[in-house]
């Protein structure tokens, strides 16, 4: 088994190669934090290395104990007041990013989007637009001039996920019986990795999740490719007919035909997707095949039965799922 | 001006050498606070080998990207059982061991004011860390790992609710815990009956040990942290056996009020980890740099300060679950505030070193460590507390490196120098210095290489509690050097084994008093007599032995 | 020398009760025990405010609940049995105190009486259980809690009680019997927070 991740090279899922508005604060924030509590390591880092060189005893010393200090009222004032008035300072700054991120207004032109967290998956829709899909987050990239950021409405049909891509948000958690919010902002088109960071059981490692962020006119080109119904090829009729008669239709959807089952990912586009099973395996027809055959191959403990499939309904029914772009 | 009662002879030389059933049996039933001291640090120590070994299977299938060696299902298991064992097996029974063994000896007391009840305390903690064991027999047997839990060592729910987590493996968690916990309550009621009580003529409050003052203060956090941990897993119970709807969500229950609950006892149940491991420094440092205390009062009016505040922080650990901008905002505020206190005792512990005359046995090394280790692990705190940042950091290895700098850095390094420090009263012998060297530098170097790293991986977006990751990511790197840190602290535990074994039968003998400290517990015998003092001591300041000892000066008019 | 203490016996130093003026370590561990339980209940008692009123299903408490004024007259009325008993003890009525205890025991036992009609109801008549709904999680898990405390204090009383009457039971043992009755105040303190929680505010 191996975990990838998009077709493309990925870059490091560093918080410090923000691409996304949120993301950069928090970088900026974190450079001041970093940069205070680097400078009080030095300073006590380094007068504790100047007692223990300067105070060690030497060979040849007296055994007397030295002079007896037991305190000093101004000293201790001053080594409380000066770390207080840090914490001060850190305190206002922390609150004005806290608040600058969380209660960020939605503009009119932003792309709404609905998050669920599903063990080990997740639903992605987008409900303006009529689109459901799974395990990648496509989203338009924003400007200045025109700023489309996208908003995150954050549920869980389980338990307890966290949604988290580090260079586009820091990570919010996906709560059974809770919705929340976050919002996404990126300024510079490309894949963006990440995974779920709440341990949610047996795969919690393979949940894994991309953030694709597209010119605008590609991610209206998208939208549009998103939203049509599946397509209907006469050669893939065969395998459309393994589909409906084999229980798939009772957790899956394929819009335009009578599948509409809620409980596994919407495939209407499967072939539109880089990877399998969250990022189990690449979305090649071999890697297809087996993950119908048998998901628990690829992915051991996945919710979805194997279907115990002959050779040749398998094989119908991977040509068909091959013709979902 | 005082004087302490003359040495009483090392007992067991005048008498004849029990069989080994009767000697057996002698610790079997014992309720002597120093044998019970022992069996705890005994039992703690066991149970960190476990768990060490459990963690070094993980660091071993984490080395690289894609590598199953364990199953998920094990792995999963694995990193649950691992911080269950070493939060509540390890850390609890050893700094509450210690506290059995020195508090009666250092404020002149015979025993603790409730010996039954303390044993009582042992016996429930060894039987609840049993039965966690257990969890690894039922089921598939060993092999598959059994039953042990697999939900993590916080058990959010409605992960461990009977729809996600069926079968028993949740419910030896709950149960083993639950049982230990009433042992930790009982022990704490106990210090605390005894502290307040049971002091040596002269011993007001003030003239305490700094030693006694902190375990003090965690016994009071303990008794008022653990009930809520009791109370969450009671709910819990009842949500898997009869059907009740606490943490169901279906049902409308809250998944976050476990979250709440769990962590209203976790965040003081650190701070009763961590305090005690500076109280062993509070008493280690004066004495191996040769002078009081610095401060004191402050040092004292820090710990309470603390025991406090550790009340009020805990939601900081769950800063991503969506509270809403002003409770983040108030956490942050607690959670920044306790670091002053927390913070300022190293300007204590540095300023007693500074001016001193510091010799570097290996109590002291294991201190210096710890200053060095303690400093960065309240730092990583501090920028943990920092809510966008930590919106970044929780659930990822940068939390991982941080706790395991306060606990491992931290806790375990004050342990084993308390270990080398206090040995020799317990045992009357000597650990050896030269081996102690190789087990600290080995350890250090092995400690820092593991747990280092682990920040950056962190940054570079490594969540926790996985059981691989993918190869694109730039992790793997970070997990190798990771990983190469545990052959270093292998080789250290085993000499420091062999240190024990060893010098258990062949130490130098310690007599009273080998370090030359100031404490009543270095007043009588090592070890000392069941009775610990043959007349109770009468004392006029904080250190009984220094007014002995320089009866030109004593600390009296000073203080 | 350390000079002038005599070791005092371990157990002389644990039972100064009156008159040394010292606190004694039993006392204090009664605190502590007290200490410990008030917290266990407070999280019950916050579980069930913050549920109030989110149950998606089953009865509410105002459908179903009544004051349980009888059982509460009594619960409250044996704190001052006890008090008397522990009086009487001190007063080196032991008879007497065995006969305060056994009245408490007795209340005692109509309070549990009353809750365990008024689950009978509520389960056979009302098709409220603990499984029911939120609120039923959270009101058979805090009264019951509250319950199996009086229980147990109920049990140590009795035995006291038993004690008295077979002689066993002797002046000197007022300390312990004071702790006891401190135990019984703590529960019947909870009572009343209980009470207010679940009968008043949550109806």
């Amino acid at each position: 088994m191996s975990l990838t991740a998009a077709m493309e090279a990925v870059s490091t899922p560093s918080m410090f190669a923000p691409v996304s508005t949120p993301a950069f604060a928090i970088r900026d924030l974190s450079f001041l934090v970093l940069a205070v509590v680097t400078f009080i390591f030095v300073v006590v880092a380094g007068v504790t290395l100047y007692a223990i060189v300067r105070y060690r005893r030497r060979p040849g010393e007296d055994g007397r104990d030295p002079p007896q200090v037991y305190g000093s009222t101004q000293i201790e004032l001053a080594w409380t007041v000066v770390p207080f008035l840090i914490v001060i300072v850190l305190f206002l700054t922390t609150t004005r990013y806290i608040f600058a991120i969380e209660r960020h207004a939605a503009p009119a032109d932003a792309v709404e989007v609905t998050v669920v967290g599903n063990q080990w998956w997740w639903e992605i829709r987008y409900p303006r637009l009529g689109i459901v899909t799974a395990n990648e987050l496509h989203v338009p990239v924003s400007d200045d001039a025109r700023p489309t950021p996208t908003f995150i409405t954050l549920e869980s049909a389980d338990v307890i996920h966290s949604f988290w891509i580090p260079q586009v948000a820091g990570k919010t958690d996906v709560i059974p019986g809770k919705t929340n919010r976050t919002w996404i902002e990126p300024r510079t088109p490309g894949t963006y990795v990440g995974q779920c960071a709440e341990f949610c059981g047996l795969q919690h490692a393979g949940m894994l999740l991309t953030v694709i962020v597209h010119p605008k006119n590609e991610f209206d080109r998208w939208v549009a490719a998103q939203q049509a119904t599946a397509v209907d090829l006469p050669e893939a009729r065969a395998g459309r007919e393994v589909f409906t008669s084999v229980a798939c239709i009772s957790c899956h959807t394929v819009r335009g035909t009578f599948a509409n089952g809620v409980f596994g990912p919407d495939l209407t586009h499967l072939m539109s997707r880089a990877t399998l099973g969250a990022g189990m395996a690449r979305n090649t027809r071999e890697n297809l095949r087996a993950w119908v055959s048998d998901p628990a191959a690829l992915k051991p403990g996945a919710r979805m039965p194997a279907m115990k499939l002959s050779d040749d309904q398998l094989d119908r029914l991977v040509a068909y799922l091959v013709t979902l772009r | 001006m005082s004087i302490i009662a003359p040495p009483v002879a090392t007992p067991g030389t005048l008498v004849e050498r029990a069989g080994l059933v009767t000697r057996l049996h002698e610790w079997v039933v014992t309720v002597d606070h120093k044998r019970l001291g022992i069996m705890y640090v005994v039992s703690g120590l066991v149970f960190f080998l476990i768990a060490g070994l459990e963690a070094s299977v993980m660091r071993w299938q984490l080395t690289s990207a894609g590598s199953t060696i364990v199953s998920p299902q094990v792995f999963n298991r694995l990193f649950t059982v691992h911080g269950t064992t070493m939060v509540f097996l390890v850390g609890v029974p050893i700094v509450f061991g210690f506290a059995n063994y020195l508090v009666p000896l250092m404020i002149g007391a015979r025993d603790l004011a409730f010996p039954r009840l303390n044993a009582f305390g042992f016996w429930v903690f060894l039987f609840g860390g049993l039965l966690l064991y257990f969890s690894f027999l039922g089921g598939d047997g060993l092999y598959g790992a059994g039953s042990a839990p697999d939900v993590g060592w916080f058990a959010y729910a409605p992960l461990t609710g009977r729809a996600f987590s069926p079968g028993n493996s949740t419910d030896y968690w709950n149960l083993s815990i639950l049982v230990t916990g009433f042992g930790t309550v009982a022990t704490s009621i106990n210090l605390i009956a005894t502290t307040l009580t049971m002091r040596c003529r002269g011993m007001s409050l003030g003239r305490m040990p700094l030693y006694v003052w902190m375990m003090l203060v965690v016994a009071g956090m303990t008794v008022m942290a653990l009930p809520p941990l009791s109370a969450a897993q009671i709910m819990l119970l009842l949500d898997r056996f009869l059907g009740a709807h606490f943490f169901d969500t279906q049902a409308g229950g809250s998944a976050v009020m476990w979250q709440h609950f769990f962590w209203f006892f976790g965040h003081p149940e650190v701070y009763i980890l961590m305090v005690p491991g500076f109280a062993m420094i509070s008493e280690i440092i004066p004495v191996f740099s040769r002078k009081v205390i610095f401060g004191y009062p402050m040092i004292v009016a820090a710990s309470l300060a603390i025991g406090f505040l550790s009340m009020t922080v805990w939601a900081h650990h769950m800063f991503s679950v969506g509270m809403g901008a002003p409770l983040n905002a108030a956490f942050a505020a607690s959670t920044m505030l306790i670091a002053v206190p927390t913070g300022i005792k190293i300007f204590n512990w540095v300023a007693t070193m500074y001016g001193g005359r510091i010799r570097f046995a290996t109590p002291m090394l294991f201190a210096c460590a710890f200053l060095f280790q303690f400093l960065c692990a309240g730092l990583t705190g501090v920028t943990l507390a920092v809510v966008p940042f930590n919106w970044q950091l929780t659930d990822s290895y940068f939390v991982v490196a941080h706790f395991h700098f306060v606990l491992v850095g931290a806790l375990i390094f004050t342990v084993f120098g308390a270990i080398y420090y206090w040995f020799p009263k317990a045992t009357g012998r000597l650990l050896s210095e030269r081996l102690g060297r190789w087990h600290f530098w080995l350890f250090v170097v092995g400690f820092n290489l593991t747990f280092l790293p682990m920040h950056w991986a962190g940054m570079l977006g490594m969540p926790r509690r996985i059981y691989t990751y993918p190869a694109d990511r730039g992790w793997d790197f970070w997990n190798l050097l990771a990983t190469l840190g545990v052959p270093f602290q292998a080789a250290a535990i085993l000499i420091f084994l062999v240190n024990v074994v060893i010098s258990l039968r062949r130490g130098e003998r310690a007599g009273n008093d080998p370090w030359d400290a100031w404490t009543l517990e270095w007043a009588t015998a090592s070890p000392p007599p069941a009775y610990n003092f043959e007349t109770e001591p009468v004392v006029a300041s904080r250190r009984p032995l220094w007014d002995l000892k320089h009866p030109d000066d004593p600390d009296g008019p000073h203080e | 020398m350390i000079p002038t203490a005599r070791m005092s016996e371990l157990t002389a130093q644990r039972m100064s009760a009156h008159g040394s003026g010292r606190l004694s370590p039993a006392r204090v561990g009664m605190v502590g025990l007290i200490v410990a339980e008030a917290s266990l209940f407070a999280v019950f008692v916050v579980a069930y405010l913050y549920d109030l009123g989110k149950s998606l299903s089953g009865p509410s408490p105002t459908e179903v609940l009544s004051v349980p004024v009888l059982g509460t007259v009594c619960l409250l009325s044996s704190s001052v049995t006890v008090a008397l008993g522990v009086r009487a003890l001190g007063r080196g009525a032991v008879r007497r105190c065995g006969a305060w205890l056994l009245a408490t025991v007795l209340l005692a036992v109509v309070f549990l009486i009353g809750t365990a009609a008024e689950w009978l109801r509520l389960i056979t008549r009302e098709g409220l259980t603990i499984g029911t709904s939120l609120f039923g999680t959270t009101f058979f898990a805090l009264v019951g809690l509250h319950a199996s405390h009086v229980i147990v204090g109920l049990v140590m009383l009795a035995l006291i009680s038993a004690f008295a009457w077979s002689r066993a039971l002797r002046p000197a043992h007022l300390e312990r019997v004071e702790l006891v009755s401190w135990y019984w105040h703590f529960v019947d303190a909870v009572w009343i927070v209980v009470l207010t929680v679940v009968y008043v505010i949550g109806r």
